[in-house]
């Protein structure tokens, strides 16, 4: 033991794995060894390639209905006939169904959660590795029902499933329905298992206050998603209940209350979006602190605002109805509340800010993708502002405004979080490093097209353009132009993401264990890591201090100084 | 020269206000902006400023910076707290104002029927049409119903919004200031044509407006019964799913339909005469022709007996199978003349009436 000890002293992990070795992507070979497999890693791996699928699928509906809204801009163009409307609100449709319930959702927690949370609990799975996978097919499940959507029918009630519309239309409501459901018991699994996974299986000398900000917000992200998808559940339960047995629960024609799904389905789909941004706001923390090189300003206040959001976020769900009739007082309440969710977002971005205050500020890929999130996710919460003021919310509601400010806050911000984790995490997932010009260059694009397509809609919004229009009074056409023209912009961008990583894994070069200097527990293991995740348990300290990891110009990475490690710990204990 | 005028007054963000809330509406929108303005260029301002100077000089660089400091978190946390406080009293009050209509707004109530994917307005005496006039400078009620799924009522230039719901009456009142014309949208999906749920509101002088209501008196009167059933194809929203060319739509065409055997989903079939046509419009899941979704919504309650017979009347003048009479002369009654003038006040988007064009 000492011996090692002694090694490890002197050449940190470095030793702890040759090449050749294995590691957990070449640990066993064949299909089966992949669909039945219970290391978190190739979960998360499964989930990886299932969730940017449906990225493709949804992302690809939203170049082919903005195409449509360009092409309405013609001077001269014929009246819009009815095969056309309905193809734009089959688009728009599982555009944001896609999207919300197959990838924003899913993407952090899934697959970089699945890939990281162990690793950085120094743990070898997560608590419970067949729930787990069980999660991964539901996800499948759910895709399945999504699939038979597209062939049979389609769906055009909006991702949002309002009734009476949704009891009444011909499309596959029920199907979609289902989808969803099951979809939902993915994400009940997931927040069940690393709820458990971090109660139980922090090494030890992590307390809770020594855990990196990413496992608080997943955990934070965890809570809503055990307690909020069950509501949604038994929402859709009750949808598929009207529509297939009659039952008047929300349709008036049967006796029902149209708004009370509307209060369902927020009661759910609110809190959702802090499932949406919270995984990314960890994401953020652990970049800031990495490419800043420094520890994290504020650390309790970051960690307990994201427990803040959690628990208020279920608290505002009414101000998506501030037109829908609900009394002046409700409507009071709910603005009341939701200004009060504005401090702890604020108090993140102020705190993300001091931690570059007298650091060491390193422009790699990830740190651009955490530089662009300020922007985008400040330029949402403001307008986040005027939707909450009561009288401005009572012009914006379904308008443009509102598209653009929702965007701005699950696209742009939970976007480019979950493309920097992906670059962060990268050579530690796939072992492989990946081309930082091609990178930096698809970083603009994604920045300037996600602006350029955005940012005009809260223009046009306000001028009044109604949301979910597949034609438009010729005084909008400017706006659909530019938007349309944007979308263009960031689709080449994240086509080049796509490339960037392909490339990576053909012929990108071997990665060190640590290439960016970070010290959560996932860099004290070799890239890509063992299928035990660690050869021996790491050295668990303060998550932020980085001061033991040296620069090493012959492998481009950072190499683990544990007597110095040692010795920075017991100065903090003090 | 309206036209002209609004659009000077349509500032970079917002559509010209022209109704009593706008001018709150608007101050809090500005006062919004240009916060959101500053916290934006503080932000992205100290980020860049950071970034440029504490740009990594060296990879083995190991900077230390403060971590934590109580006394910072709470002065940071106190600027945004005391902003949204304010805004959210002033977005209150704002909404206050748009929520509560002055009294003696139910004065001048409007009915406000929406249905898959029209608008239709009744006025106090009953008298309706398919874009909404209303008096300058006078408060008015709206009373909001829904005769199938959500839509909601949105007209930007008065600021006002508000979801019609079936099953339930929802209220809403505006004061418009100005005369002219305004575009009034559908802001809640609703299917299929939602995007083309888009019609006017008139805003007229106290004099054009009661001529205006006048002239509607005496449609239902003076109108030959197949130009008031045309009229009644644009006001109650045909117009959306059944055309007059024999094109399909969502329903099936009205040309050569009377007189013709439809067969229904059912399998059963039925000779449409009258009788048919009436229970079409009044219960039309009853008979259900085969090919078309149950979309319709009823018009019981809505349309006038007058009405149903000029539907009757014009689908007879169209259709090859029947070689009746049909009632295309104005009712024996006086003001044959005004008769004549007021075919033009039909629905649709680009309805005009006498006066309006005399406004322009």
């Amino acid at each position: 033991m000492s011996v090692i000890q002694d090694q490890v002293k002197v050449s940190g992990y470095g030793g702890q794995q040759g090449p050749g070795e294995t590691n957990y992507i070449n640990h066993s070979k064949g299909i089966m060894s992949w669909l039945l497999t219970l290391d978190h890693k190739r979960i998360g791996l499964m989930y990886m390639i299932a969730v940017l699928t449906a990225f493709l699928g949804g992302g690809l509906c939203a170049i082919a209905l903005r195409t449509m809204l360009y092409m309405r801009s013609a001077p001269d163009v014929a009246p819009i006939t009815t095969g056309t409307q309905d193809v734009y609100n089959q688009l728009f449709t599982l555009h944001g169904a896609i999207l919300v319930f197959m990838f924003i959702i899913p993407a952090v927690p899934a697959i970089l959660g699945n890939m990281i949370l162990p690793l950085m609990l120094g743990a070898k799975d997560v608590a419970f590795p067949r729930l787990n996978l069980l999660s991964w097919y539901c996800y499948m499940a759910g895709a399945t029902f999504f699939l038979f959507v597209l062939l049979s029918g389609g769906l055009d009630t909006g991702w949002t499933f309002y009734t009476p519309y949704s009891t009444s239309t011909s499309t596959s409501v029920a199907a979609a329905t289902m989808g969803a459901f099951i979809l939902g018991f993915s994400s009940i699994l997931t927040g069940l298992n690393f709820i458990a996974t971090i109660h139980m299986l922090r090494p030890a000398g992590m307390g809770w206050f020594r855990m990196p900000l990413f496992l608080w917000a997943l955990y934070a992200t965890s809570i809503i998603q055990v307690l909020a998808t069950p509501v949604l559940a038994i929402t859709l339960m009750l949808l598929a209940a009207e529509r297939i047995l009659h039952v008047g629960i929300f349709d008036p024609a049967l006796g029902g209350d149209p708004v009370l799904f509307q209060h369902f389905f927020w009661f759910y789909s609110h809190p959702a979006v802090y499932i949406m941004i919270l995984p990314g706001m960890g994401i953020i923390s652990e970049l800031m602190a990495t490419f800043c090189r420094r520890q994290v300003f504020g650390y309790s206040f970051i960690a307990f605002s994201s427990i803040a959001i959690a628990l208020l976020g279920f608290l505002v769900w009414g101000h998506h109805m501030y037109t829908s009739g609900q009394s002046a007082m409700t409507n009071a309440i709910f603005s009341l509340i939701t200004f009060s969710v504005a401090i702890p977002s604020a108090i993140k971005i102020f705190n993300w800010l001091a931690t570059m205050y007298k650091g060491s500020i390193s422009l790699a890929t990830p740190m651009l993708y955490a530089l662009a999130f300020i922007w985008l996710f400040t330029i949402g919460g403001l307008t986040g502002v005027f939707l909450g003021a009561l009288s401005l919310d009572i012009m914006a509601h379904d308008t443009y405004f509102v598209v653009a400010h929702f965007h701005y806050v699950m696209v742009g911000s939970m976007l480019t979080s979950f493309i920097g984790g992906m670059y962060y995490w990268w050579p530690k997932m796939f072992g492989k490093m990946y081309n930082e010009t091609v990178a930096k260059v698809a970083w603009f694009l994604i920045f300037f097209g996600f602006n350029l397509t955005f940012f005009i809609q809260f223009i046009a919004g306000s001028q009044g353009m109604p949301r979910r229009y597949a034609d438009y009074l010729p005084e909008f056409a400017i706006y659909h132009q530019i938007s349309t023209l944007g979308s263009y912009v960031l689709a080449i961008g994240l086509f080049l993401v796509l490339y960037n990583w392909i490339q990576s894994l053909v012929s990108g070069p071997k990665a060190p264990q640590n290439p960016w200097g970070g010290n959560t527990l996932e860099w004290h293991t070799s890239s890509p890591p063992p299928h035990e995740n660690f050869i021996e348990d790491p050295h668990v300290t303060e998550p932020y201090e980085m001061r033991a990891w040296d620069y090493d110009e012959s492998i481009d990475g950072y190499v683990y100084d544990k007597a110095k490690a040692i010795e920075l710990d017991k100065q903090s204990q003090h | 020269m309206l036209a002209i005028l609004a659009q000077a007054e349509k500032t970079f963000f917002l559509p010209p206000g022209r109704s009593t809330v706008a001018a709150s509406h608007d101050g809090l929108y500005q006062f919004v902006l240009w916060m959101s303005v500053i916290w934006l260029i503080l932000i992205a301002g100290v980020m860049i400023y950071f970034v440029i100077k504490y740009r990594r000089k060296s990879p083995h660089d190991k900077p230390v910076g403060p971590t934590h400091s109580t006394a910072i978190e709470l002065g940071w946390t106190l600027p945004p707290l005391i902003l949204v406080m304010i805004i959210f009293v002033w977005g209150f009050r704002g909404f206050m104002d748009m929520n509560q209509a002055p009294n003696g707004a139910t004065r001048n109530q409007v009915i406000v029927a929406a249905s898959k994917w029209n608008w239709s307005f009744t006025y106090a005496g009953g008298q309706n049409d398919g874009t909404l006039h209303v008096p300058v400078n006078t408060p008015i009620s709206l009373v909001l119903t829904s005769s199938d799924v959500i839509h909601s009522f949105y007209v930007p230039d008065f600021r006002v919004k508000k979801d019609v719901v079936p099953g339930r009456y929802n209220k809403t009142w505006f004061q418009a200031t100005e005369v002219g014309e305004y575009n009034l949208f559908c802001a809640e999906y609703c299917g299929q044509q939602h995007s083309t749920m888009v019609t006017k509101v008139v805003v007229q002088s106290q004099e054009d407006y009661d001529a205006y209501i006048r002239k509607l008196d005496e449609i239902i009167m003076t109108m030959p019964p197949v130009e008031l059933g045309k009229r009644a194809y644009k006001v109650y929203g045909c117009k959306q799913c059944h055309s007059l060319d024999g094109i399909a739509g969502t329903g099936p065409s009205w040309k050569d339909v009377f007189g013709k055997t439809q067969t229904f989903a059912d399998g059963s079939s039925r000779k449409v005469d009258e009788n048919y046509v009436r229970d079409s419009i009044l219960n039309p899941g009853k008979d259900l022709v085969a090919g078309y979704d149950n979309v319709m919504p009823t018009f019981q309650g809505q349309i006038k007996e007058q009405e149903i017979t000029g539907v009757i009347e014009l689908l007879k003048s169209i259709s090859a199978n029947y070689d009746g009479p049909i009632l295309d002369k104005a009712p024996a009654a006086p003001g044959d003349e005004a008769g004549a003038d007021a075919g033009d006040t039909s629905g649709g988007g680009n309805d005009e009436t006498g006066e309006t064009q005399l406004q322009e």
